[in-house]
């Protein structure tokens, strides 16, 4: 009946991670980080804890939000409250000719709201760069997502056109926010021709897959001077979330929130995923052991 | 005269503004472009349209 104790000082599998504590200088680090994220907090101590984060620079503008959000394929009526719910300071749209007594998707979509016109249609920089200019006569905003594609059925972005129209509308003074294949190759030369930021696919165009194409986008991440948005291909609020861990800086969806049940609340999951993303990104993720477990408990003082 | 690739015949002098306005568009949410080159929003009222013309009136609509 009598209980061994156990007191192996370590039974662990060689190799296994250890927490180690931080440094004074991670944290130092974190402590400035702490001030501005705050939650919902079930015991109301005022205790939760908090992160400060950078904003999201765009050709020197300063957004908050990390969420890019298309501007619809659903009732007009549903911009509003979709773009409040998602917290959203950047909004998509569309340039195409000009249907008569036709509502105009600029009327419902908030004062404040950053447009970010696309160049959708466009097969060669040189439509893009038209296109560009037009949308920029429209609506008098300096931004502009290039969109360049060439076939119908994978809707992927041609890369060596991409740069072409970036740098030619980077030099005119535009933000340019070039949607791309997640060529870690290309996103280097994009930011050289004056790109304000990358968006690489996380997979086809409204496939909502999610982040498919993970591998490169780490590696464009890792070795980027501006910042990345991951467009395209996220389905949901998880693969979104994904996105901001692996250290996005800001995550554009369409066709999952356009294509909820319930647009405004969708948009509000994203929210709510992007922010979480965000603060395990800040926060630091554990590393990822391979092979064995790693106890959670102590290996030592058992009952045996 | 072609508009927004739809032949068209004009019926006396037209403005690009008379042209905005006649399709019954708003002209603050148009950017108008005559034979590939923007014509400036200043402009739009001083410039006249010729048989020959190719105007595009683009606007914006919802997309990603």
């Amino acid at each position: 009946m009598s209980a061994e104790v156990h007191t192996e000082a370590d039974t662990r599998v060689a190799g296994a991670a250890e927490p180690t504590p931080l440094t004074p200088a991670e944290r130092a680090e974190a402590e400035r980080l702490s001030g501005a994220y705050t939650a919902h907090n079930p015991v109301g101590s005022g205790a939760y804890a908090t992160v400060e984060d950078t904003p999201l620079v765009l050709g020197g503008h300063e957004f908050t939000s990390r969420f890019i959000l298309g501007s619809g394929r659903y009732d007009l009526n549903l911009i509003k409250a979709t773009i409040e719910n998602a917290g959203t300071q950047i909004v998509t749209m569309a340039l195409r000719r000009a249907q008569t007594n036709e509502n105009s998707v600029l009327d419902y979509i908030p004062q404040g709201i950053t447009l970010l016109p696309n160049t959708s249609g466009a097969r060669t920089a040189e439509e893009a760069v038209r296109i560009a200019r037009l949308a920029r006569e429209v609506c008098q905003t300096d931004f502009v997502k290039v969109e360049i594609k060439r076939e119908e059925k994978y809707l992927l972005p041609d890369n060596a056109e991409t740069i072409k129209a970036t740098e030619i509308l980077a030099n005119e003074g535009f933000v340019v926010m070039p949607y791309m294949f997640p060529d870690p190759l290309a996103a280097h030369d994009l930011e050289e021709a004056g790109a304000a930021a990358v968006m690489p696919l996380g997979a086809m165009i409204g496939s909502n897959k999610g982040v498919r194409m993970r591998d490169f986008i780490e590696v464009i991440i890792a070795n980027a001077h501006v910042p990345v948005i991951v467009d395209a291909g996220i389905g949901r609020p998880s693969q979104a979330c994904e996105a901001m861990e692996i250290g996005a800086d800001a995550v554009m969806a369409y066709t999952a929130v356009a294509s909820a049940g319930n647009i405004p609340l969708m948009a509000r999951a994203f929210r709510d995923a992007i922010d979480a993303g965000r603060a395990a990104y800040l926060s630091g993720l554990g590393a990822v052991v391979e092979g064995h477990a790693v106890p959670s408990s102590p290996t030592t003082g058992y009952l045996r | 005269m072609k508009v927004n690739g739809t032949s068209e015949t004009l019926n006396g002098p037209l403005s690009v503004a008379g042209l905005v306005e006649s399709r019954g568009l708003n002209p603050a949410r148009v950017a108008v472009e005559l034979n590939g080159n923007i014509v400036p929003r200043a402009e739009r009222a001083t410039t006249m349209l010729k048989d020959s013309d190719t105007v595009e009136i683009v606007s914006f609509v919802q997309g990603g």
